[in-house]
């Protein structure tokens, strides 16, 4: 294992997952995984959940155990890459310390959009990201009474079903209309605002945050434009991510919101990749260029481009899917949904198990399952095959009409 | 989980792999069968969705002489195990939903052909 070979930059979920495909491939020269966390890398989903809720610690969020990557001949670098030399084919870390490589992957991930307002630098404001993040959390939710969860987003979402299991009075304040409103259904919408409003959260549509207010350094209370002075003694800001694409931008590579690469996932330098949460792509689900935050994104990414470095290169089309608990509720979503799209329920909504069925152009392109399992497989089943799309609202409308019943048909036809 | 560290019962679980490599590791009460072998690095386990129940990539079969012992799947892991990437057995279960006790010390585990 001699001269350069991938080096990758970003030890999250997308950075790993080439590594560890490169390997399982055969894949035999050297990876190099630069690490600027400070921790060994770990998946991020748990942290607003099973984290939160203090049934798993650090090592129960690492990816792989730590000595597995010695094992795996896969080195990682604790520092953060600086600079890409482009012509030299080398990268630079913080250090000064310089990695040549055959093969780049960026796998830079996001990090929490900012909000801008007076005191958000105090005391028990938060955002949640990273472990450092979710453990100042975690520390401070036992003793936390008034909660203010400023986005109502998936993470924000989340957040809110432990505090309220936690015992703390929480308020939720979201600028749009609904809650996950550039990520779900206005019927998805609804039934999580009921659930989260029976476990005694209060909201706020339409409603902004003007400043968030301290004493001796503390939170207390936030203004908001319409709802007035809320007590909270612990907020969370979770207004959304942006794409970590500066470095790329640096190096002269194309960025629009995220790193924009082909349906090889491949930048605007052909020896450079870029994956996960960073990369802007033409998705053929939504038939748009799109960044899409999830955990399946960023494995498929890496495994994609793993494939091509071994000589097996295809154009990107893994079926995207998504899930997300809140207290006892389990979303999934398989697909791409789009504004527009038009939902159709079924199921049992008030019992809590029902699955919302959105189609574009009468074609079938995304189901979204409230503990509905066997939907979400069905659907994901479908997708692979490109099947989904063939059903109509009207097939679906109809009294008998069960998708997993129809996938195994399906099955069985072809 | 905090209690059963404290007591520090750490029963064990072979992993046998579709290729036939063994593997065994002991791990803490309270662990998934997954976790434990993701955190000792035994292959055959993808956990996508890490122990979620929301992606069947951590299909596995329980050896017949284990299956009572480790009980039936739930409803949803149910729904899920019929779309695993390797074939439905009687004895398939996620191994992230099978959690480790002292009743289980000795437990063998087949990983399947594929997770993908
Ligand atoms: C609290 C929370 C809950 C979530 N829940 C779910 C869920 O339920 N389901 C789901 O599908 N998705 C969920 N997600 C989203 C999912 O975790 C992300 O989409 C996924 O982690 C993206 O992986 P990534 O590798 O692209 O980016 P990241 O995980 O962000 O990793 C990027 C890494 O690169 C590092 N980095 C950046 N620049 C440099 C540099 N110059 N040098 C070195 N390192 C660098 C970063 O520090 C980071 O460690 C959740 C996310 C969060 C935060
Ligand atoms: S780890 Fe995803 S279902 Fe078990």
């Amino acid at each position: 294992m001699s001269g350069p070979g991938t080096v990758i930059v970003g030890a999250g979920q997308a950075g790993v997952q080439v590594a560890l495909s490169l390997r399982e491939f055969g894949y035999s020269k050297p990876i190099t995984i630069f690490n600027d966390e400070g921790h060994p890398p770990y998946q991020r989903p748990p942290l607003s959940k099973a984290f939160m809720l203090g049934k798993v610690g650090h090592e129960g969020m690492y990816l792989r155990n730590p000595d597995y990557f010695d094992r795996a001949s896969i080195s990682i670098v604790c520092d953060q890459v600086q600079t890409i030399d482009r012509v030299a084919r080398k990268v630079i870390g913080q250090s000064g310390g310089q990695t040549e490589y055959e093969a780049l992957v960026l796998a830079t991930g996001s990090r929490n959009r900012t909000l801008d307002v007076p005191g958000a630098e105090l005391n028990g404001v938060f955002s949640l990201r990273s472990l450092d993040d979710a453990t100042a959390l975690r520390g401070q939710l036992q003793s936390a009474r008034d909660v203010v969860v400023i986005g109502g987003g998936f993470i924000g979402l989340e957040f809110a079903a432990v505090a309220s299991k936690a015992g703390a009075r929480v308020h939720v304040v979201e600028a749009a209309a609904r809650p996950m409103a550039r990520a779900v259904s206005p019927e998805i919408s609804a039934y999580f605002t009921r659930r989260h409003m029976d476990r005694g959260a209060t909201f706020a549509f339409g409603d902004t945050v003007l400043r968030i207010d301290g004493k001796d350094g503390h939170v207390v209370s936030v203004q908001t434009a319409k709802g007035g002075l809320v007590p909270a003694d612990l907020v969370l800001i979770g207004v959304g991510i942006v794409p970590n694409s500066e470095l790329a931008h640096a190096a002269g590579l194309a960025t629009d919101n995220g790193i924009v690469v082909d349906e090889h996932l491949v930048t605007s330098d052909p020896s450079i990749s870029a994956i996960g949460d960073c990369a802007i792509y033409p998705n053929v689900f939504s038939n748009s260029m799109l960044r899409v935050e999830s955990v399946q994104n960023a494995i498929d990414h890496g495994r994609s481009v793993a494939a091509r470095l071994m000589g097996r290169p295809s154009a990107y089309c893994a079926v995207p899917w998504f899930w997300s608990d809140q207290g006892e509720d389990k979303l999934q979503i398989a697909g791409i949904s789009l504004v527009g799209d038009i939902g159709l329920t079924k199921g049992d909504q008030a019992g809590g198990r029902f699955s919302v069925f959105l189609f574009r152009n009468d074609s079938l392109v995304c189901v979204e399952s409230v503990n509905r399992v066997a939907d979400h497989m069905a659907a994901r089943a479908l997708l692979k095959t490109g099947r989904l799309g063939r059903l109509t609202p009207d097939t679906v409308q109809s009294e008998t009409f069960d998708l997993k019943a129809y996938a195994s048909k399906e099955t069985v036809d072809a | 989980m905090e209690q059963a560290t404290r007591e520090r019962r750490m029963p064990a679980v072979k992993y046998i792999q579709f290729d036939g490599a063994e593997q065994t590791v002991d791990a803490p009460v309270g662990t998934s069968v997954m976790q434990a072998a993701l955190t000792n690095g035994v292959p055959g386990i993808l956990a996508e969705c890490g122990g979620a129940a929301s992606c069947a990539t951590c299909h596995v079969y329980v050896d017949e002489a284990w299956v009572e012992r480790c009980g039936p799947p739930g409803d949803d892991e149910n729904d899920m195990l019929e779309c695993t990437a390797s074939e439905r057995r009687p004895n398939s279960r996620l191994s992230c939903q099978i959690e480790l006790s002292d009743e289980l010390d000795g437990l063998i585990i087949r990983t399947p052909e594929t997770q993908s």
